[in-house]
């Protein structure tokens, strides 16, 4: 059992959760997952790293409540333990000899954006980096990044009830335009992570992305998560989860995202049916 | 029940302890094919006591019992049989756990018929003595006693050393439990959140319940050996870690050929198409059968196409028949004949109403809007034998034809998990990414030994099984050996 020691809510369905787990924490690396499942009858579900400390023994993940086992995990409270947890997995993020990097995240991925942005500037890397959300109230970890060596920080919102209104490519594009990139690293819904990627192919800045898909074991055991990477088959998991976004097949990687959504859907209604809260 | 032999190890029988009968092989009461092929409980439902003796009975209890040499983990099968016909279930189940701990397992899921049964003098005339079965109902007796009550094989004295074995599966269990029994202390890391390995996310509760499996680890655990689930070795902790800074004196890898292959032909990433082992994870590890009472979905196909001939073939397509699929097909190269699959299981995929077809092999999986719409595949024919004896399949020109289906498992083998480099980088491995080990598991690495799939491809879990035994003795000598 991993206990649970923090718990935040960064939005209305954004939430941060840590758990004691102090081998994990001792190997964790920007840009590597975990497995969590929440009981005996829980789905395996992966979430990225959002900050660990070896020290302290605990790491922190941040989901969105979408499904059944979000919505589930949302109501967890510290001094409760979550039935698994596995890690540190997949490859850590590529950071070292980055140069000048922008490191992209939209919507929830700026949780994976945090810990690499981080890494990067640590390897001496000079980082800009551009957070979008649909607007303010969804804008998570600010001024965690703010509190980081970055080069900027550049805030993006559909609305502009945040820093720029519009969307991350603008930001992204003004500098590789400018010629100011040497590499770029965005991570967040596949289709941001598809835009990045066009905008950055034009001016040939290399770009990787970290994607997020359907997956079982999350072990290299299952092939729930493949993706074409140039026309090869590759895991998620294993190989992933960052890949050269100018070589990912993004349309192949949303259908694939979808196969269950009717399914979740079902459950997370007759989840939410039985379950006492009131959204 | 006659009286209890009192030896824990009966001496082979001077004259005959009992007239061999002449009647037929006793048949083992089973589901009836259509009541069962809705439902995920299991199919044999094992022999009662006097089915168990009346097919004992017919053993001749060898004076040179050649069933014996066919079982990979060499179970003195005579002197089993005879502790049945003497009534004396303990001392069967005794003399089977000398060498092998997962009776009840191995019972259901051996192929008997190619391994002891095939040795079996009847065999040469008629039908072999049901040796897997009595294998499955001392085992089961055992199972049935409170776990205080239980056959728990004698420890030695302890050794004073700690051994660490890496997957939980065949290999591991049996390595385990062997190393537990030599006098050491054993910690088995698993990856998932449950132990069994492939007993636990591949193999069917139809064919191996999982209380069953539950059951048998249990009684490894009452033996001493500690099981730490969540542990993915590679990435939380390397073998070079577990000797040096978690102070294991030898480490076991057993972790299994986990990568699946896939067809290898357009279309392969459609949604519908899985590998047979995220479809049978998703039923088996993770229970989607119970969906939505279990969290995790599952696709369930109308008409879905297995592509494969060997047991993980037939239990995706008998499952995917229970998950209430109008039609399943068993698409495969060569014929019934080739199928490695246990005749048994190609037998109940039949009854249930599996279609089989043969000489066919799939050349594009086509779709819509990202959904499988069905295979294209060329008729094939059988060549003459190649090196491996096997009849070489090859493409009958100009004979492309469309399967309609709305599902494709990929049921065509595994291979290598890449996780091993990151586990123990100075490893010596082959080509194709196994393990290289001796004859014991011993590999190139100092008090590092291997078996199972890892080292052999994807193979049967009792010769996973009888490698993690063979690798647990050559442990032992290497552990007491004087190195001084």
């Amino acid at each position: 059992m991993f206990p649970i020691v923090h718990k935040r809510q960064l939005s209305d369905s954004v939430f941060e959760m840590g758990v004691e787990a102090p081998k994990i924490a001792a190997k964790a690396r920007a840009g590597q997952f975990l497995m969590v499942r929440t009981d005996e009858y829980g789905e395996r579900i992966p979430l990225t790293f959002s900050d660990w400390s070896a020290e302290e023994g605990w790491i922190r993940f941040i989901f969105m409540r979408v499904g059944k086992t979000t919505h589930q995990l949302s109501h967890f409270e510290v001094g409760e333990s979550l039935a698994d947890v596995v890690g540190p997995l997949g490859v850590p993020t590529h950071t070292e000899n980055a140069g000048r990097v922008a490191v992209v995240g939209g919507g929830v991925g700026v949780a994976v954006a945090y810990p690499v942005a981080r890494a990067l500037a640590e390897a001496g890397a000079q980082v800009t980096a551009i957070i979008g959300a649909r607007n303010k109230a969804l804008l998570i970890l600010e001024d965690e990044l703010r509190a980081l060596p970055l080069e900027r920080l550049i805030i993006v919102t559909d609305d502009g009830s945040a820093g720029i209104k519009g969307l991350v490519t603008h930001p992204l594009k003004e500098l590789c335009e400018a010629g100011e990139l040497d590499a770029a690293f965005a991570v967040g819904p596949a289709i941001m992570m598809k835009f990045c990627a066009a905008t950055t192919r034009e001016f040939s800045v290399p770009t990787t992305v970290s994607l997020n898909p359907i997956m079982v074991d999350g072990t290299g055991m299952c092939g729930a998560c493949r993706v074409s990477v140039n026309g090869e088959t590759k895991f998620g998991c294993v190989d992933g989860p960052d890949f050269d976004g100018h070589a990912v097949d993004f349309e192949e990687l949303m259908s694939r995202q979808r196969i269950y959504t009717d399914l979740e859907r079902e459950a997370d209604a007759d989840y939410s049916q039985g379950c006492q809260c009131h959204l | 029940m006659s009286p209890v032999d009192e030896t824990p190890n009966p001496a082979p029988a001077e004259k005959p302890r009992h007239k061999p009968s002449r009647g037929p092989r006793v048949a083992m009461p089973e589901r009836e094919p259509k009541a069962r092929a809705t439902v995920f409980d299991e199919v044999g439902y094992g022999y009662t006591s006097e089915m168990a003796l009346e097919e004992a009975m017919r053993c001749l209890q060898c004076k040179n019992p050649t069933c014996q040499e066919g079982c990979p983990v060499n179970i003195e099968i005579r002197d089993f049989i005879g502790a049945i016909i003497d009534g004396d279930y303990r001392s069967g189940v005794e003399i089977i756990k000398r060498r092998n701990a997962l009776p009840a397992v191995c019972g259901r899921v051996c192929p008997q018929e190619s391994q002891c049964e095939a040795a079996c003098i009847l065999a040469k005339k008629g039908d072999p003595v049901a040796i897997g079965r009595l294998e499955r109902f001392l085992g089961d007796s055992d199972l049935a006693c409170e776990l205080d009550r239980r056959c728990v094989p004698a420890k030695a004295e302890p050794s004073g050393f700690r051994c660490a074995v890496v997957g939980s599966g065949p290999a591991g269990l049996a390595c385990a439990g062997e190393l537990a029994q030599l006098g050491h202390d054993v910690t088995i890391f698993e990856s998932l959140h449950a132990p069994g390995g492939v007993l636990s996310y591949g193999i069917p509760e139809f064919r191996l319940p999982a209380d069953v499996l539950s059951a048998e680890i249990e009684t490894l655990s009452a033996l001493g050996v500690k099981i730490v689930t969540n542990t993915v070795v590679g990435a939380l902790v390397t073998v070079e870690e577990l000797l040096s800074e978690e102070g294991f004196d030898a480490v076991f890898i057993g972790s299994g050929a986990g990568l699946p292959v896939f067809l290898g032909v357009p279309g392969e990433n459609l949604n519908g198409v899985f590998s047979a082992n995220e479809f049978l994870t998703r039923v088996n590890l993770m229970r989607a059968y119970e969906f939505p009472t279990a969290d995790t979905p599952i696709w369930r196909g109308r008409k879905v196409a297995v592509v494969g001939g060997g047991n993980v073939a037939m239990d995706s397509a008998r499952t995917a028949l229970r998950l209430g699929a109008e039609e399943v097909f068993l698409v495969y190269r060569r014929t019934q004949d080739e199928m490695p699959a246990r005749k048994e299981e190609v037998h109940h995929a039949e009854e249930e109403g599996v279609e089989f077809k043969m000489l066919c092999s799939p050349q594009e999986i086509t779709g819509r809007d990202g959904f499988v719409t069905g295979i294209v595949a060329t008729r094939m024919e059988l060549a003459e034998p190649d090196e491996s004896g096997r009849r070489a399949p090859v493409c009958v020109m100009g004979s492309e034809f469309t399967i309609e289906c709305d599902t494709v498992i990929s049921a065509v083998g595994t291979r290598a998990n890449p996780l091993l480099r990151k586990a123990a980088p100075d490893l010596e491995l082959s080509k194709r990414g196994y393990i290289v080990a001796d004859e014991e598991g011993a590999t190139n690495l100092p008090g590092v030994f291997a078996g199972g799939d890892i080292v052999t491809g994807a193979a049967t879990v009792i010769l996973a099984m009888g490698a993690g035994k063979k690798a647990a003795q050559a442990m032992d000598a290497w552990l007491r050996a004087d190195r001084s």
